[in-house]
């Protein structure tokens, strides 16, 4: 058990100058645990953690083949919301954002969870029509929605483009004021922490290499650090899934795709909230160190190298510049890419395989950092129960098989490669 | 940046080009009626970190559908044929 963190804890740390321990154990694999997560991701630690605090099942390892954040945990734009609007995803995200409201005190560790609001806006008429829509299914499941005209967004953000020949005029939007962010490091360290105080062991820097089975069940890993078998294997590897799954004899509905994210140079305190943009797919917010962190729409090709595309930069900046013309001097500190897994109606899975004993958790496409919570909370169950928890009932694996995609904007298929 | 050797039109930016995935499946025989084998064709795919065979249509130049051969470890090209040269033998 490690230290609890405290304001008193801080204070004598700062007055004796005692080292702080290691947060989470240097844990070895052991030769066979209950349950074995593949993954050491957000979503991977959170499984572990629920299933030892909601499901008493502690003896458990997640398998990482790095080190803890270095995936995309650590990679992504740090964006929570609930406003979804197909019955199940509403639950589901809603869900995930409750937990974010109490996941600071939950783990004992500061996530930095920052409720600043989320807008969405609408460029025409029809558009706006569409968001309220969205807004009032929020409102008919009890989430939190505000329509706004072109006046309330006018005096919320004052500095985007309202002249009067702009290119993608503003006619009002929706605003989510418990959406936010979160500093996503702090997710993956917090979890790490309080999973491997119930017990579970955090093995990083050991690459899972096979399965080991028995007829159509799984019963263990094959590592780079040797065999550890397992009651129950849980695969969230984000994206590597297909590599994962094919290592199992499974072929997935996925596809590997580059997402890109950016950040300015730090200037004063000046977006206030989180902004996505209704012409295109972009979104804005301001970090705490002053950089504006943006991002767009996958490259569109399938690859697993982390180095995004320089032309993406292009559109990504035009639209930066499009919705706030005051920026248009601001230089790119850094950019950087993370592979996602992406699925044809871009909702994700959480459930069980065709094989036994082996549970997935995976196609997150841009959406999986906001799910974290959720998404450990209700795999932590599936795996527990060996069936999935009702949150996540819609999300099964075999659904295009059965008819039933999940295609959250109404699209159709594939809208990805578009 | 990706850059698509043309068989038509030389190396371009893959600015000019399509994606339009998967190029190793093989489609179905017209009339079969089995919904897995049209499941498996639509929706499953291998999705190698490595060599990959995939479809680009140049749809800023000759609007042809190429099949690009590309390493989705690396990046790396390896070759393009024109899909229909492909198709024909
Ligand atoms: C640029 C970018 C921006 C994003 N922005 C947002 C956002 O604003 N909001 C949002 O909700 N989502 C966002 N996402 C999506 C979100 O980051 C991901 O969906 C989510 O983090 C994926 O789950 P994870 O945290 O478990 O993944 P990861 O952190 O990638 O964890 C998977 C882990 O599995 C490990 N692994 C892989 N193969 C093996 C193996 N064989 N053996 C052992 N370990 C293995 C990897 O090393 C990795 O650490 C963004 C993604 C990117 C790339
Ligand atoms: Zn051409």
């Amino acid at each position: 058990m490690t230290e609890r963190y405290s304001a008193l804890a801080l204070a004598r740390h700062a007055l004796t100058g005692a080292p702080w321990e290691r947060a989470w154990r240097a844990a070895e694999p052991r030769k066979s645990y209950d349950v074995v997560i593949i993954g050491g991701g957000g979503h991977g630690l959170a499984t572990a953690y629920y299933l030892a605090k909601n499901h008493g099942i502690t003896n458990v390892a997640v398998i990482e083949k790095s080190y803890i954040g270095s995936g995309n945990v650590g990679r992504n734009t740090t964006l929570i919301r609930s406003n979804y609007q197909m019955p199940g995803n509403t639950q589901f995200f809603e869900h995930s954002l409750q937990l974010w409201e109490g996941l600071s005190h939950e783990l004992n560790y500061n996530a930095m969870v920052s409720q600043r609001g989320q807008i969405v806006l609408a460029h025409s008429p029809s558009q706006l029509d569409v968001v309220a829509r969205k807004g009032n299914t929020m409102l008919l499941n009890g989430i939190d929605s505000e329509l706004l005209d072109r006046g309330d967004v006018m005096r919320l953000l004052p500095y985007l483009d309202y002249s009067k020949d702009c290119r993608f005029p503003i006619y009002g939007g929706i605003i989510q004021r418990r959406a936010g962010t979160v500093r996503h490091d702090a997710v993956a360290w917090g979890y790490a922490r309080a999973a491997s105080n119930l017990g579970v062991d955090i093995i990083e820097n050991c690459e899972v290499t096979g399965f080991v089975r028995d007829g159509e069940r799984i019963t263990g890993v094959e590592t780079t650090k040797g065999r550890v078998l397992a009651g129950r294997t849980g695969i969230a590897v984000a994206g590597h899934t297909s590599a994962v799954a094919a290592m199992a004899g499974l072929r997935l509905p996925v596809e590997s795709h580059i997402l890109q994210a950016f950040v300015t140079e730090p200037i004063k305190p000046f977006v206030h909230h989180v902004i996505s943009f209704g012409a295109e797919l972009f979104y804005i917010s301001q970090s705490d160190k002053g950089g504006l962190v943006f991002g767009g729409h996958i490259d569109g090709f399938n690859t697993y190298t982390q180095r995004g595309q320089l032309p993406k930069i292009q559109t990504v900046a035009e639209c930066a510049v499009a919705l706030i013309p005051g920026i248009s001097r601001l230089r790119l500190l850094r950019h950087w890419g993370g592979i996602q897994d992406m699925t044809p109606d871009g909702s994700p899975f959480i459930g069980r395989t065709p094989l036994r004993d082996l549970y997935l958790n995976g196609g997150w496409c841009y959406q999986g950092f906001k799910a974290t919570p959720a998404s450990g909370w209700c795999f932590a169950h599936t795996i527990a129960h060996e069936d999935e928890h009702p949150l996540v009932r819609h999300m099964r694996l075999d659904r295009f098989e059965r008819g039933n995609g999940l295609d959250e904007y109404g699209l159709g298929l594939w809208t990805y490669r578009q | 940046m990706l850059r698509i050797p043309c068989p038509h039109c030389g190396e371009r930016d893959y600015t000019e080009f399509r994606y339009a995935g998967d190029a190793s499946k093989v489609r179905p025989k017209h009339g079969t009626d089995d919904v897995k084998t049209w499941h498996d064709f639509v929706f499953l795919f291998d999705n190698p970190k490595g060599p990959h065979r995939e479809y680009w249509q140049h749809v800023l130049g000759c609007r042809q559908w190429l099949v690009l051969e590309r390493n989705t470890a690396t990046n790396e090209v390896m070759g393009a044929v024109l899909a229909r040269t492909r198709e024909a033998s």
